[in-house]
């Protein structure tokens, strides 16, 4: 018995403390509760994977029978295999760093406590759908991880744009769920239980052709979910809104974990979907069209965390590529990869934007190399590693995805090279802007303190060094072995596309700063498809929203609630101001009525006494 | 005899039960009402109830009957006037008696192959002893209770017929 | 022709006592005239008692008009308070025309 619900529960802990007693502590209390919980569940990590050695097995722990009803039956149970334990160390770690950082970020900010409890019970929920060993539990720490986002996002509440984005998540992602929700409906008819284990077992001894049909139902619906959860095509619309949120949020929550809790999912269900091949297709499909999409769309933004955040949808884009071509182990190594480079820019970003005094349009920045040197040097790490250089962590994870994708098809190998290559051009052209040149806003920039530079320089550490952690091959012994052979030639070009991205951005933003703006109106009609993300959020707005709230205003809340259940429920009360009316009439004040009808009574009286006594 | 005396007093009791309905002033309707307590009283005497027939002359048609012509001659009560305003009374009031009167009477014929004679004298305990030995040992509770009940009333009739301290 | 009378002619009488007070009752429109028909059926019904009193041999039935003419001087006594009330406040004794609790 490691104890593995000490994991999630310290974190919650904090949660507790902070969120009822924060107001009243001093800063370096909370930062030591906050702060001290992740660090204390990160160290129950490493015990417990320590002890449990190699995790050939699954460890599993049961707590209690939490729901008993006919046949379904869910039971609070963990579990720890070689899958969770990387994204357990991923979580807590990264999550540990964050909170770190947060402190120097947020020492100026109002609702400090609040922040920080919010922040700790989002750990609580990332990390119980992370050791949940059934659908149930898994699903309660998605909403969970959903609902702190929703308050992250909206932390600033009285900024109006803050609130409505964070609406706008909340909502998208429960679209997400919906499908979630449906496929665990229908993984319970057909397979009777929720549970990871009996799922899983029962769908691999599926003969092929029983399964395809309802399988294949299963399996689209989960990657809804995940697609909502994940920021894929169509439901990634949240994320860029999501950048309203403070910027350790956006690192914690809308880069390193809640957004890869999606690709979790379908790793974890690699069972059901290697038995369904149409919708790994479908997979696959959906992340290079979003990584594709989201590449395109970060080229033009100038906001350097929308740039960020596209790009994260990009990447998450690419893990899903990785998934649907099979190579689940390749997946979840970018997912950490992901972590560590795309943690560090947004942390990055955060330090920027703190030394210019919350500047956060790229057009405003400039010739800060020399101000805020720590960042930069960080900020470069992480482009880099990002835009697949090797020996760098970012190179790794992504040669394996699109040599897998090389394997599956050919064509999508291209296509994500097309994308790396805008990838490294606009992590760079950020860097560029932001970094190189004549400053450009009025700015007086000033270092971060080091309780933010300390975790950017871990971060850049591992950004650099991550792709020697071998984690798919820790995978395979879940997933399968990776492809072994591939021709050297395809591994170069990826390299080079993403050498030429580089070089081109240095080609437009620093040595020839000219030449962005001139391309961009040359090529006018595109640029503003671009920069404003083809219009998405517009098209669903017309096309969704509006019918949506029309719907409800005009037929629900008119017809139906004013209308039908008022008319009802006040028909109700009138019907019986009406019958009360006519029984009233009754009463005519004269005794001599009321005199008639006790003879009535008497009459009636004597009748059922003349009925009833014929047997005398 | 008895049936001689019973159709005399028989009748005297109808004709003054009429009377008390069909009169105008109050007047006249309870001097009937004397009249027709005073025939069945003696219709008690014949159905051997002796304490009976000497409380009904005593108390009711000597007490009771005594407030009442108070009342009127207090109240100076006229006959009445034509307008009669209640319709369900009007309008469903002969109906009724009659229907009322035929179920009375149905049961009442349904009884007659049970019913014996009266012959006077066949009931010897309708005397004092009698009565005073039940009232004082079955029905005590509500005798006493009765007498609450009396009591009551006196001082109801006392606060409701005042006049209003000034 | 016997001497004796069948007891379902008290009966009877009583019975046609009671549906006079009745008539009384409902078509009189003097509040007196209606007490006193109320009266007449508390007397017929106390000439049935005594006559099934006679019928089963029991004294108990004389009890039960004893009990009913205790009653009726109780209720002639509030009651003609009342009409002594309210002639005092409607200056009429027509019950028809005491009808505030009209609807």
């Amino acid at each position: 018995m490691q104890h593995l619900w000490l994991i999630p529960v310290l974190p919650l802990a904090g949660f507790f403390i902070n969120g009822l007693l924060g107001r009243r502590l001093p800063k370096a209390a909370i930062n030591a509760v906050a702060c001290g919980s992740v660090l204390v569940s990160f160290a129950w990590v490493l015990k417990t994977l320590s002890a449990l050695g190699s995790l050939e097995t699954a460890h599993a722990e049961s707590y209690f029978t939490w729901i008993e009803s006919g046949a379904l039956r869910i039971g609070a149970d963990l579990a720890v295999d070689r899958l969770s334990a990387v994204m357990l160390l991923v979580v807590t770690g990264i999550g540990f760093l964050i909170h770190v950082y947060a402190t120097g970020y947020m020492s100026h900010e109002g609702g400090y406590y609040r922040f920080f409890a919010f922040l700790n019970l989002f750990m609580f929920f990332m990390l119980t759908l992370v050791l949940a060993s059934n659908y149930l539990l898994m699903f309660v720490g998605w909403e969970g991880v959903g609902l702190c986002s929703y308050l992250l996002i909206g932390f600033y509440f009285r900024k109006h744009s803050a609130s409505t984005a964070a609406n706008k998540a909340f909502i998208v992602n429960r679209i997400g769920d919906f499908g979630f929700t449906l496929a665990l409906f229908l993984m319970f008819v057909k397979f009777g239980s929720l549970d990871f284990a009996r799922v899983f077992d029962a769908a691999g001894k599926l003969p092929a052709e029983v399964s395809a049909g309802w399988l294949t139902a299963i399996c689209l619906l989960l990657m809804v979910g995940a697609a909502g959860k994940s920021a894929q095509v169509p439901l990634y619309v949240w994320l860029p809104d999501a950048m309203e949120g403070p910027t350790p949020v956006s690192a914690l929550i809308h880069a390193a974990t809640m957004v890869t809790a999606g690709v979790y999912m379908v790793a974890r269900s690699a069972a059901l979907f290697l038995k369904a091949p149409v919708a790994m297709e479908v997979v696959a499909l959906v992340g290079l069209a979003t990584a594709v999409m989201a590449a395109t769309i970060g080229l033009a933004q100038r906001d350097i965390k929308k740039v960020f955040a596209y790009s994260t949808v990009s990447q998450l884009g690419y893990m899903f590529l990785a998934l649907g071509v099979g190579a689940f182990a390749s997946g979840i190594f970018h997912v950490v990869t992901h972590a560590f480079f795309k943690a560090l820019l947004f942390l990055g970003a955060g330090s920027v934007i703190h030394a210019l005094g919350g500047e956060q349009d790229l057009a405003q920045m400039g010739g800060l190399r020399k101000k805020i040197p720590i960042t930069f040097a960080t900020l470069l790490c992480a482009a880099v590693a990002i835009a697949g250089i090797p020996p760098f962590s970012g190179f790794h994870s992504k040669d394996e995805i699109l040599l897998a994708a090389h394997h599956h098809a050919p064509w999508m190998y291209w296509v994500g090279v097309i994308t790396a290559a805008m990838t490294a051009f606009y992590v760079f052209r950020a860097i560029f802007l932001a970094f190189f040149g004549e400053p450009r806003g009025h700015h007086h920039p000033h270092e971060s303190p080091p309780s933010m530079w300390i975790p950017l320089a871990a971060l850049a550490a591992l950004s650099l060094g991550g792709g020697y952690f071998h984690v798919s091959r820790y995978l395979e012994l879940m997933f399968g072995p990776g492809e072994a052979e591939h021709p050297a030639s395809l591994v170069v070009i990826s390299v080079a596309a993403g050498a030429a991205g580089i070089a081109l951005a240095w080609l437009m933003y620093v040595v020839r700063p000219g030449l962005a703006d001139s391309i961009a109106q040359s090529a006018g009609v595109l640029h503003r498809l671009v920069f404003n993300k083809y219009y998405v959020d517009e098209i669903y707005h017309a096309v969704i929203v509006r019918p949506t709230i029309a719907i409800s205003r005009e037929l629900l809340w008119r017809f139906f609630d004013a209308g039908v259940i008022d008319g009802m429920v006040n028909g109700v009360g009138t019907r019986a101001r009406g019958i009360g009316g006519v029984l009233r009439l009754a009463q005519s004040g004269q005794i001599r009525s009321y005199a008639a009808w006790v003879v009535i009574g008497a009459v009636f009286l004597l009748y059922t006494l003349a009925m009833s006594g014929d047997g005398q | 005899m008895d049936a001689g005396l019973f159709f005399l007093f028989a009748a005297i009791a109808l004709v003054c039960g009429i009377n008390v309905v069909v009169q105008t002033h109050p007047i006249k309707s309870a001097l009937s009402l004397v009249g027709v307590m005073g025939a069945l009283a003696v219709l008690y005497l014949l159905l051997g109830a002796e304490f009976i027939a000497a409380v009904q002359v005593v108390v009711y048609a000597g007490a009771i009957m005594v407030l009442f012509v108070f009342v009127i001659m207090l109240l100076n009560a006229d006959g009445e006037t034509r307008v009669s305003r209640a319709r369900l009374a009007n309008w469903l009031g002969i109906p009724l008696l009659i229907t009322l009167l035929g179920m009375i009477s149905y049961l009442i014929q349904r009884e007659i192959p049970y019913s014996p004679r009266v012959v006077f004298g066949a009931f010897g305990r309708g005397g004092p002893r009698d009565v005073g030995r039940l009232l004082f040992t079955e029905y005590l509770l509500p005798f006493e209770v009765t007498s609450v009940l009396i009591l009551i009333a006196i001082l109801g009739a006392v606060v409701l017929a005042r006049k209003e301290i000034e | 022709m016997t001497a004796h009378v069948p007891l379902s002619w008290y009966l009877m009488l009583s019975a046609v006592l009671f549906a006079l007070g009745v008539a009384g009752f409902l078509f009189r429109r003097s509040v007196i005239t209606v007490f006193m028909s109320i009266e007449l059926m508390l007397n017929a019904v106390n000439l049935s008692f005594v006559a099934f009193s006679y019928q089963w041999r029991q004294t108990d039935g004389h009890i039960f008009t004893f009990f009913v003419m205790v009653v009726a001087a109780a209720e002639a006594a509030v009651g003609l308070a009342i009409i002594l009330t309210v002639y005092r406040n409607r200056s009429t004794l027509q019950i028809d025309e005491v009808d505030s609790m009209r609807n």
